[in-house]
């Protein structure tokens, strides 16, 4: 069992505070590619979390789900992408 | 010797992703919020994820098995990381770029021109160079 305060924790605490702003970007963001990007950083930032949460569990399957996070977040935002330019596929 | 390193990687990766956050909140444009909100975030991940490396070959030196698995996990999760994200991050100022977003107080477009896109810019760049 982990102790209550760990350095782990904290940094998680932060990385959620700066989800937190760019959701506000995602909000107030005045065109579609402002919200496209605010989505690109917070997947970024939840890939990160995740590996700090599998160090902190000493647990890997949660470093496995950071691995496939990143892959499809990155397959959904280039068919962001791809629709934001318009055209066909 | 092994913690203070890994606190330093910790504290440096935590304060990029932080900075980036906040120069997505506060810069007027596109893409100076991509230049933001893109290479910060992956520059502090970089460290995030290496203080982890740390602790995982640190668990290895010590003699546990389990060490090494978090090790090697966390050096794909990397790799993954730092393959997908700057390719996102041309696709999405590519789309912006072609969905005729400017960038602030932006004049003429260059890119365009080159790529030979619209007749008239060029056209009143050469009456301007007469």
């Amino acid at each position: 069992m982990i102790e209550f305060f760990n350095e782990y924790i904290l940094v998680i605490a932060i990385l959620m505070l700066s989800i937190v702003i760019a959701i506000i970007r995602v909000i107030l963001g005045p065109t579609a590619p402002d919200r496209v990007v605010g989505l690109d950083t917070i997947n970024t930032i939840v890939i990160s979390g995740m590996v700090l949460l599998g160090a902190l569990y000493q647990d890997i399957i949660y470093i496995d789900v950071a691995i496939v996070y990143a892959l499809l977040s990155f397959i959904s935002t280039l068919f962001i992408a791809k629709y934001l330019e318009g055209g066909g596929f | 010797m092994f913690e203070i390193i890994i606190y330093l990687l910790l504290i440096i990766g935590v304060f990029f992703n932080l900075l980036g956050s906040l120069g997505l909140l506060r810069f007027p444009d596109v893409y100076t919020r991509l230049h933001a909100g893109t290479k910060c975030t992956t520059f502090g991940s970089i460290f995030l994820i290496g203080s982890v490396i740390l602790l995982g070959l640190k668990d290895w030196y010590l003699g546990s098995t389990n060490g090494s698995i978090l090790a090697i996990h966390a050096i794909v999760a990397l790799v993954a990381i730092l393959l997908t994200n700057p390719t996102g991050a041309h696709a999405i100022a590519r789309a912006a770029h072609k969905s005729g977003v400017m960038p602030i107080n932006a004049q003429v477009d260059h890119l365009k021109e080159d790529t030979g896109g619209s007749k008239k810019t060029t056209e009143i760049k050469k009456k301007e160079a007469r």
